[in-house]
């Protein structure tokens, strides 16, 4: 079995149905919990991928959901980059975590993400709650990560992402 | 497996990136471009995210009986007799308004054009009311043009993509436009309170005569909407003791979270327009 990289394309796919996720109308109060579907595959990727997809990757899909909500651009990208970056270096703590374990992680990382975009909304003068509001969809986050990793493993293995 | 490279250097990258895009975002119009570009990525998926709802009105469009048609079709003849004998009416009102405005040696306001926009999505950020439409750049949108309904004034375009354009609404907080009332055209600041359907009048004195019902219009005074169309009508007043200004609040007259097909009120292209893209008060 060789180790050239493959699978670019469905990488990228699967960030398309994850920003699909991001914007799809859902009735009112279901807004605040909407987890940050665009990280939760991002984290799944440098998870199995590290040697492949890190920090400029998070980046970029950061800026890509910037665009995409109408953000200040670079205010997800910074809150991406960093998210990349921590898992990067845990990644191999992370892989040997149980299910509960990984979603705790889930959790921290997304909140802390969700915590630097929040702070640069903030600064521009676009924010009406208070910043622990940004904890609900944290904590649907952690409770999606097990779906999450079960779609996109059998993604993987299916289309022979490596 | 290989082990990664150093991602410090990397994370240095992005977040100077990140920073100067931020700053450039904000503070100059450099960043536009970026925006636009990647507007090509992100349009598809807003259209994507709004299939369901076109497909629905498909099958409804189409599974529509022959009968409900015909009544259809009759009330809509109806409805156009009606707004013809209106039009009517407005054109020899409009002359005579011209003939006033001459009289008064100021210049007459000029019709604007218009162009119908279907909405795709809104902004799933409860921080923020905002919503995009399907017509973008490539449909002469532009920064700055009026988006209203049926009823009244919806919101402002504050930025347009190649394939669509996000509207940032009336009722957001960081907007604030300029309105007056129709009945004896006090002037006020009329500002979005970040809630859907409440709107808040600003720094009114407690004399002010302004009554609950009341029906507020744009003044276009700040140079991005066009004049005398209406905005919002005024549901409750209250007087509180120690306070400077009286608390007004206001629900728009638009059908923001009902309506699917907007208007964007093109710039006339004249010395005299009504609505000329500019900063102003009611800069987002």
């Amino acid at each position: 079995m060789n180790d050239r990289p493959a699978g670019t394309g469905v990488i990228l796919v699967t960030f398309f149905v994850a920003a699909l996720l991001e914007v799809i109308p859902m009735p009112g109060q279901l807004d605040w919990v909407r987890p940050e579907w665009l990280l939760l595959v991002l984290i799944y990727w440098v998870l199995v991928l590290p040697q492949r997809i890190g920090v400029l990757w998070g980046f970029f899909v950061g800026l890509y959901h910037d665009v995409l909500v109408g953000t200040t651009l670079g205010q997800w990208g910074l809150a991406y980059a960093l998210g990349a970056f921590v898992m990067l270096a845990a990644y191999k703590r992370m892989r040997v975590f149980n299910g509960l374990q990984q979603s705790a992680v889930v959790f921290l990382l997304v909140g802390t993400a969700s915590l630097l975009a929040f702070l640069v909304q903030e600064s521009v003068g676009h924010t009406l709650y208070p910043p622990y509001t940004i904890l609900y969809a944290s904590a649907t986050s952690a409770l999606f990560w097990r779906l999450v990793v079960a779609v996109l493993h059998w993604v993987q293995l299916r289309f022979l992402v490596r | 497996m290989v082990a990664p490279a150093n991602p410090s250097y990397r994370l240095l990258i992005a977040l100077i990136l990140a920073v100067v895009l931020m700053v450039l975002d904000q503070r100059t119009p450099w960043a536009k471009p970026v925006r636009y570009w990647l507007g090509y990525l992100t349009a598809p998926v807003h259209y994507l995210a709004h299939l369901p709802v076109d497909t629905g009105e498909w099958l409804s469009e189409q599974t529509q009986s022959r009968s409900d048609l015909i009544s259809d079709n009759n009330h809509l003849k109806r409805q156009v007799l009606i707004l013809e004998q209106k039009v009517q009416r407005l054109a020899v009102l409009e002359a005579e308004n011209v003939r006033l405005r001459e009289l008064l040696n100021s210049s007459a306001d000029l019709g604007a054009n218009v162009l119908v926009a279907e909405i795709i999505g809104v902004d799933p950020d409860p921080n923020r009311q905002e919503m995009i439409i399907n017509k973008g750049a490539g449909d002469a949108v532009a920064e700055g043009q009026a988006v209203l309904d049926a009823q009244g004034l919806i919101g402002q375009v504050i930025s347009a993509g190649p394939l669509s354009a996000r509207v940032l609404l009336i009722t957001d907080a960081s907007h604030a436009m300029s309105v007056q009332v129709n009945r004896n055209g006090v002037r006020a600041v009329l500002a979005g309170t970040g809630q859907s359907g409440l709107l808040r009048l600003l720094y009114v004195p407690d004399t002010t005569d302004i009554k609950v019902g009341d029906l507020l219009v744009s003044t276009g005074l700040g140079q991005r909407y066009p004049r005398g169309y209406p905005v919002a009508r005024v549901t409750d007043i209250s007087h509180r003791a120690g306070t400077p200004f009286a608390q007004i609040t206001a629900l728009p007259t638009a059908h923001i979270d009902r309506a699917s097909h907007v208007l964007l009120v093109q710039p006339v292209d004249d010395d005299n327009a009504v609505l000329k893209p500019a900063t102003g008060e009611e800069q987002p």
